[in-house]
């Protein structure tokens, strides 16, 4: 019983997010049974799961970054869309300048796109840490400033990104059966976990985002440990900008990664985390990311008008947050312990149908 | 002749979970009567004014008005009954007007006689003698200005009875005497006022009666002038429990020309606190004494940087040593338990474990995490060594007592074995047995080596564990006690009387 109840402890925080994944697959299969189904067409799997796997990616990778600033800096970023279309708009501009389009030149130009995105987020960060000013303030400037930025350094036109590797990095590499974005996401997901494990990020960003005055009387800086978010995020946006303009082939920087902060900050919401900073969860923010893009797959796919689609989709997360909201939970748990205190009692004085017994008890760990 | 009763509390009794936060106190404040509220930290001052402000509701006891018993259920009932309160932080507008401060939320209905209200609050201003006009913005008044503008706005609502609550925290001396001004206008008028404060002076400036609380018990009403200060001292500090006698101290064997372990010259913080010179032995344990505000906590924050450091020199065995943030104090082996366990000590939704070894991952580094085995082990060890009751290591610490949650904080600074360790009110708010396992501890790791300064508000406490002892009064050392001199008389005499 002690185990189990640990092991819940652990993952409750997952237990929201992964039930709506999987009442979005129930519903998928019910409206076609061949939902799962993945074919193989000259060598590369297709179909709905690796669709929404490649349709995930760049938020995916946002959804991590936002899920450390937002544990360290009790506040959102609102500016990564925008940090996205400007890394990449530079990352556009030096292969395009190129003599000749080699792997390196898509290598270069990429860590030079990551570079700019740590400078742009370490703008959002020293006005968020050093000046206090409020994230979502402070990164409102890029917000509505960047895209003016990208626009320019396109030079006022949507330049085309027309090589082959480019092409092989937003679709795939032949020989390769897996799609290449889902490919560089799984890779930033295993960079990111030996981040993890190799540092004492996790511990920082908690201490910082729980009780600031207390991490700084232990020898945290929690104004570097907030800046340090901003400057993660910034690569994130740089590393989502890079794969987003190579999928879409040329960059348009009034559409690209447009108004994705709001799915972050709500992937980095579904997974269970507080918007208020504090404890994170990475796993949670990741598939809270992968339900946003099933849930409006599905909406797609349930042939619900396309104009209708955000107002559904809307609907649908107000019904979550309520359901996640810390009043259905108090109340929830008080349900919990009236059916515990039940099913105690009916085992106490009959001692017969343990089977209904352990059944309403199993139950209610599930509901935990 | 009796002046007129208008307020008697009767054996009011509050409790919160685990803390019996009054118990059975009576308090009665008569018309036109500066009435000081006495007591250290957790004494019960606060709960005492939040049930007579309708904040809290009492669990047991009777509260009178005028003879009649009344009920507040809310604060705007206890406001409806001429009950007005200011606060130690101000809880005015500062981007409104005076005029509007003093009348907002006032209005009934949705209009407002602007001319009518600017008229009627300079009338107030004046017959206070507040130096403001009704039209300026309140944020360009002083700190005392907009303090009386708060009083101003309590009184008018027919307040017969004001409280004030740290009025003065924040003034200067000039500041100070102005609001007293003001206070004795009210009490001239027939306002009863009951004055919290930490500064004994103004206690004995203003007020004609004191009522002393301790831990949450009722220690007795008196005249002022048949209180010397020495007497109202001993009050507040009170006698602790006898069962502690078994409790040795430790007279560290030092002989004067050892090097300190640590050694202050001139240190001053950004909290206030007057520069100062300290010093402690190895070995040695010593203690602050003081009231409240008297800047004890301020001195050992500048020990460790937890206040930015804003002049001075220090020597750690004698080498001069910079220490301009915790990290550097913690690098030289000092360790800081702070006052204030909530907000300043717990990381609170963390694990036990993660508490327990924090400071000492901090002090390895950004890139040297402990492996979750070694983390366990450390946590483990002091867990079992300082036996803190807790369901297991990866339990929230939040959710554990208050004296575990402290064990668990000392754990975190023993698992860095520091040289110097300060404590800063280690023992407040938890229970008994705990305090003497902690005073023993102390005494343990003295005897160990280890240096380590003890602060308490309970005086007895701070006798039995300390060899030495810095008083302090209005943030400034007052003087030193040791050895024979070191008695519970002396060190309240020295704070009453600010040294020799």
């Amino acid at each position: 019983m002690p185990k189990i109840k640990k092991h819940f402890d652990r993952f409750s925080q997952l237990v929201l997010p992964l039930s709506v994944l999987v009442l979005l697959l129930i519903i998928n299969l019910f409206k076609g049974a061949d939902y799962f189904k993945i074919t193989m067409i000259n060598g590369v799997l297709y179909g709905n799961i690796p669709n929404i796997l490649f349709g995930a990616s760049e938020l995916v990778i946002l959804s991590i970054g936002m899920t450390l600033v937002t544990a360290a800096a009790r506040g959102q970023d609102i500016s990564i869309g925008e940090l996205g279309a400007i890394s990449s708009a530079i990352f556009v501009q030096y292969v395009l300048n190129a003599s000749e389009v080699t792997i390196w030149t898509i290598l270069v130009g990429f860590l030079i796109s990551c570079v700019a995105g740590i400078v742009l987020g370490a703008f959002n960060g020293i006005l968020v840490s050093f000046f206090n000013v409020q994230p979502m303030v402070a990164t409102l400037i890029l917000f509505l400033g960047g895209r003016s930025i990208a626009f320019i350094i396109d030079g006022k036109v949507s330049p085309i990104l027309a090589n082959p590797i480019s092409n092989q990095i937003g679709t795939v590499i032949p020989g390769i059966p897996i799609q290449t974005p889902i490919i560089l996401t799984a890779v930033f997901i295993a960079i990111f976990a030996i981040i993890l494990k190799t540092t004492n990020l996790r511990l920082y960003v908690e201490a910082v985002g729980i009780n600031p005055n207390a991490a700084r009387l232990n020898g945290i800086n929690p104004k570097k440990v907030i800046f340090l978010t901003f400057l993660i995020m910034g690569v994130c946006s740089a590393v989502a900008g890079f794969i987003a303009v190579n999928k879409a082939g040329r960059h348009d920087s009034v559409n690209l990664l447009k108004f994705i902060m709001m799915d972050a900050i709500l992937a980095v919401a579904l997974g269970g985390n507080s918007l208020a900073g504090g404890k994170f969860s990475i796993t949670g923010s990741i598939i809270g990311a992968y339900t946003i893009e099933v849930l409006n797959r599905t909406l797609l796919r349930l042939e619900v008008n396309p104009e209708a689609i955000k107002a559904f989709k809307a609907v649908f997360i107000i019904i979550l947050m309520v359901i996640a909201s810390p009043v259905v939970r108090a109340y929830a748990a008080k349900l919990l312990d009236k059916m515990k205190t039940i099913s105690g009692s009916m085992r106490q004085t009959k001692g017969l149908n343990k089977a209904v017994v352990s059944m309403a008890d199993s139950s209610v760990q599930k509901e935990e | 002749m009796q002046p007129e009763v208008i307020l008697k509390m009767e054996g009011i009794c509050k409790s919160f979970p685990g803390v019996k936060a009054l118990d059975n106190v009576d308090f009665t404040l008569r018309k036109g009567e500066i009435h000081a509220l006495m007591g250290e930290n957790g004494a019960g001052k606060s709960t005492l004014i939040k049930i007579l402000t309708g904040v809290y509701q009492k669990d047991a006891g009777q509260i009178y008005l005028d003879g009649k018993p009344v009920y507040f259920r809310s604060p705007e009932d206890a406001q409806n009954m001429g009950i007005g309160t200011v606060f130690q932080e101000i809880a005015l507008c500062p981007n409104l007007t005076v005029a509007e401060n003093m009348f907002i939320g006032r209005n009934r209905g949705v209009f407002v006689n602007w001319k009518q209200m600017n008229e009627r609050a300079a009338e107030m201003l004046n017959s206070l003698g507040i130096p403001a006009s009704p039209n300026q913005e309140l944020s360009s008044c002083s700190i005392a200005v907009q303090q009386m503008i708060a009083i101003a706005r309590a009184v008018d609502m027919d307040c017969r009875i004001l409280i004030l609550d740290e009025p003065t925290s924040s003034l200067d001396e000039d500041e100070t005497r102005k609001l007293f001004a003001l206070m004795r206008e009210l009490k001239a008028r027939g306002v009863g006022i009951v004055f919290i404060t930490h500064f004994l002076d103004q206690v004995y400036e203003i007020s004609d009666r004191i009522t002393v609380l301790r831990n949450g018990k009722l220690i007795g009403e008196y005249p002022t002038v048949d209180l010397p200060q020495i007497e109202l001292v001993a009050k507040m500090m009170g006698k602790a429990l006898s069962d502690v006698s078994t409790i040795k101290k430790h007279e560290p064997s030092k002989s004067d020309d050892s090097v300190p372990v640590f050694e202050a010259i001139g240190l001053a913080s950004a909290a206030g606190v007057k520069p100062f010179n300290f010093t402690i032995h190895k070995g040695e344990v010593n203690g602050f004494a003081g009231l409240l505000g008297s800047g004890r906590s301020e001195s050992v924050r500048a020990i460790f940087a937890a206040d930015k450091v804003t002049g001075g020199e220090v020597k750690i065995n004698g080498q001069r040593a910079k220490i301009r943030m915790p990290l550097d104090a913690m690098k030289q082996g000092i360790g800081y338990l702070p006052e204030d366990r909530k907000s300043e000590g717990i990381i609170e939704e963390l694990s036990v474990r993660d508490n327990i070894i924090l400071a000492l991952q901090v002090m390895k580094g950004f890139f040297k995490p402990l492996s979750r085995k070694q983390a366990e082990e450390f946590a483990n060890q002091y867990v079992r060594l300082l036996d803190i009751k807790t369901p297991s290591l990866d339990t929230p610490i939040k959710s554990l007592s208050g004296g575990n949650q402290q064990k668990a904080i000392l754990a975190r600074w023993l698992l860095t074995h520091p040289q110097y360790l300060i404590l800063d009110e280690p023992t407040r708010g938890i229970d008994v047995g705990t305090k003497v396992e902690i005073q023993k501890l102390v005494l343990k790791l003295a005897a160990e080596g280890m240096s380590l300064t003890f602060i308490s508000s309970e005086i007895d406490e701070m006798l039995r564990v300390c060899s030495r002892m810095i008083v302090m009064k209005d943030r400034e050392i007052v003087g030193e006690l040791n050895g024979e001199n070191l008695t519970e008389q002396n060190v309240m005499q020295m704070i009453a009387q600010g040294g020799e």
